[in-house]
């Protein structure tokens, strides 16, 4: 069954936390991860694997650049679940 | 009738010796971080490179893989004289012909022996392990010296910042010989050109020719490289791994490409390596070498105690190509 987008964003959260050691109450739908959270493009493709496991979805190499804030890759897991 | 005279095979293959030989230079952070805009603490937090050495004016390729080859030679206790093939693996001998390897096979003394170059990037010195194994078993050559040497100052770009500001130079040498007991796993190799461009250079020389373009340089697209290189190498690790029948707690070391040290780490990270398995990071104060990575690193193993002789060490190549190899080698 597909996750709701609040399970998403908390999903989401804690792969950014494991990652990056932010708290998972930082990861708010308006953050962008690089100018508000500081998480690198490394980081960032970590975080994209490790969510493309827990959520069962492909992330492209192509798409990851799209993902400028949290709501972007909330969105981007959701719909790709559906 | 008469048949057909075939070599007979040999059995078993290992690495005698190892030789290393590195840029004059030393090259801090602070030196290349102006033109991109940067700073010490940002290069060693994306990279962990804390300096990098690059050859001066007067030193070229050629000098180094000679001083690498010399040393392996040496230590190898063989006369050069008895060297079959001279395999060089380089992205940077700036002629497109003849090969660096027939000129480095005059210069270390082995005199007649096959030479040629190999264009696998930074997996070129497993390729060229992979060749040497199989050449000795065929019975082609007795001993096959091995060279990574890579001059990537020559085509960096100070203002890039995908990739140029990791780059080393230098040269590892190894010869393979036959042994009488297994030292070279059989490797796991191959390419994926559909994503030839991820790691290349900016340009043709063709295009530089006709003023289309600068000299060319060395550009990555991080990103996909750093999930390719992590998580697609991981799987070929293993695999190499299960090729040599060995388990993780039988490896003394990992040396993977000295591609930037959060590769490293997450791939170590991936390989779920016990802590007695030393992670080769000669990248901190060499930098992104190429070619000569995987040898220089696994020189400076042994010479600092390290790691021992005897032991065996799962060693991966990977880059522009893209190309990888694999391979599980007793420590020489």
């Amino acid at each position: 069954m597909a996750l709701s987008q609040a399970d998403v964003l908390a999903g989401l959260a804690e792969l950014v936390n494991d990652e990056t050691g932010i708290a998972t109450d930082a990861v708010q739908m308006d953050k962008s991860f690089t100018d508000d959270l500081d998480i690198d493009s490394i980081s960032m493709m970590t975080i994209v694997v490790n969510a493309e496991d827990k959520f069962s979805v492909k992330i492209p190499d192509e798409e990851v650049k799209n993902l400028i804030t949290v709501a972007d890759a909330v969105n981007f897991i959701t719909a790709a679940q559906a | 009738m008469k048949t057909l005279n075939q070599t007979k095979t040999v059995e078993f293959t290992r690495i005698y010796a190892l030789g290393a030989s590195r840029g004059h230079q030393t090259v801090t952070n602070d030196d290349v971080a102006g033109p991109i805009d940067s700073s010490d603490e940002w290069i060693r937090q994306r990279t962990g490179i804390v300096t990098r050495v690059r050859a001066d004016k007067e030193q070229s390729l050629l000098d180094m893989a000679v001083e690498a080859s010399n040393e392996a030679i040496k230590k190898s206790g063989i006369s050069p004289s008895e060297i079959g093939t001279v395999i060089l693996a380089t992205i940077t001998f700036p002629y497109q012909t003849p090969s660096g390897a027939s000129l480095l096979a005059e210069k270390v003394g082995a005199h007649g022996a096959a030479a040629y170059d190999i264009s696998a990037a930074c997996a070129g010195y497993c390729y060229g392990i992979a060749q040497a194994d199989a050449l000795v078993r065929a019975g082609t050559s007795k001993y096959v010296l091995v060279v990574g040497g890579e001059k990537l100052s020559d085509f960096v770009d100070p203002a890039d910042r995908s990739i140029s500001f990791l780059l080393g130079d230098g040269a590892g040498a190894a010869i393979v010989g036959p042994s009488d007991h297994p030292g070279i796993s059989r490797s796991v190799w191959g390419s994926d050109g559909a994503n030839w461009d991820k790691v290349g250079m900016t340009s043709s020389i063709l295009d530089f020719r006709d003023g289309k373009a600068e000299w060319p340089t060395l550009v990555q697209e991080g990103q996909s490289v750093f999930r390719w290189a992590v998580w697609e190498m991981a799987k070929v690790a293993k695999q190499a791994l299960a090729e040599s029948g060995l388990e993780a707690s039988d490896l003394s070391a990992l040396v993977t490409h000295q591609a930037n040290m959060r590769i490293i780490d997450e791939l170590a990270k991936q390989l779920e390596l016990p802590d007695s398995v030393v992670v080769a990071k000669d990248i901190v104060d060499t930098g992104n070498t190429s070619a000569a990575s995987i040898p220089l690193a696994m020189h400076r193993l042994l010479a600092e105690g390290k790691v021992k002789s005897g032991g065996y060490a799962l060693e991966i190549g990977f880059g522009a190509g893209l190309a990888f190899a694999a391979q599980v080698v007793e420590l020489p």
